[in-house]
């Protein structure tokens, strides 16, 4: 990894850089509400093979990202800063089974997985924030327990 | 133009907006798409207790919870500027089916006869909302990511223990929706 330069280290505890994530968040948000991804009952439809809807956002989702990852590899694209960006293998462990089944459980329940939570929040679904601060506490759970549980 | 905006987003659309956002996470700043982290980042900067899991430099971390602020805020913006003003439209037979269960409202994106303040005190109420909450959270952290670090930003980057992720979120999805979530709505 190469050396941060000064500003680089500066930039990195300063707000207002964020604003930009902020921004993308806003617009991943409405993206999320006006395609319904954010509706429990899609996610029902979802796991009852009854729509089309929810597989044809998540792989179309998923060749877009596949092909634009392609692309900054093969043309070496770097960020607006100039830096080379860094990709993050992801290591196999038994907490992906393990894991992957509990949130799917969740998920088929609450009808949103975290992206999600934060924009029925953000509709007006007042209550949905129990949901979130539930999910925050099985987060510290898992954080409490990590050693203890198979990996 | 804006009426268009107003109707549901067709898949085409949405889809390809959604996988945009990993390159423009990455070129505008070096970030991984990942949204479950932001509850470990609440957890690190909250409540970090003693847990080695959560003592890291969150602060570094931040812009993940601006991106999820940001999320909160789209979510208003589109209900209050670009609301679709029809129901749901969902297939008739999860209609019929949610009918037995009392459920007919489809004026939200979340089903309003089952998740509201009141219900919240139920049995019902309380297993679908903190219950599933919990899960949601607790199965995230535990699988590394959520259906947007593993499911989108693992499966682009060809990652195979996210096709594994992925594979066993559906597993339990399908486990649930299909076997358990019945028991639980006909409480």
């Amino acid at each position: 990894m190469k050396q941060k330069t000064d500003k680089e280290k500066d930039l990195e505890y300063k707000w207002y850089p964020n604003i930009k994530y902020l921004i993308a968040g806003i617009l991943f948000g409405i993206v999320f509400v006006k395609s319904e991804v954010v509706s429990w009952f899609r996610i029902q439809e979802m796991f009852r093979l009854q729509s089309f809807h929810m597989y044809g956002i998540i792989g179309s989702a998923v060749m877009t990202a596949m092909i634009s990852i392609f692309l900054i590899k093969k043309f070496n694209i770097k960020t607006i800063y100039g830096e080379q960006i860094e990709f993050h293998p992801k290591k196999f462990n038994k907490g992906q089974i393990y894991g992957g089944l509990i949130f799917g459980l969740g998920w088929a329940i609450t009808g949103a997985c975290p992206g999600p939570l934060f924009a029925q929040i953000g509709t007006g679904a007042t209550v949905v924030l129990v949901t979130l601060l539930s999910a925050i506490a099985g987060t510290w759970v898992y954080g409490y327990f990590k050693e203890t549980l198979p990996h | 133009m804006i009426e268009f905006l107003k109707h549901p987003w067709p898949w085409y659309v949405a889809g390809p907006l959604i996988g945009l956002t990993v390159p423009f996470l990455l070129i505008i700043g070096n970030k991984s798409f990942g949204i479950s982290s932001s509850l470990r980042h609440i957890c690190a900067s909250c409540i970090p207790g003693n847990i080695p899991f959560f003592k890291y430099d969150w602060k570094k971390e931040i812009w993940n919870l601006f991106f999820v602020f940001g999320i909160f805020l789209g979510g208003a913006i589109a209900i209050n500027l670009l609301s679709n003003p029809n129901p749901i439209e969902v297939n008739p037979k999860l209609a019929s089916e949610l009918a037995r269960y009392g459920i007919t409202n489809y004026n939200n994106l979340v089903p309003e006869d089952i998740m509201n303040w009141q219900t919240l005190f139920t049995l019902k109420g309380f297993l679908i909302m903190v219950a599933g909450g919990f899960l949601v959270g607790f199965g995230t952290r535990y699988a590394g990511g959520c259906t947007s670090g593993h499911a989108i930003m693992g499966l682009s980057n060809l990652q195979l223990p996210s096709l594994i992720a992925t594979i066993c979120f559906m597993i339990g999805g399908f486990i649930m929706a299909n076997f358990i979530l019945p028991i639980i709505l006909s409480l």
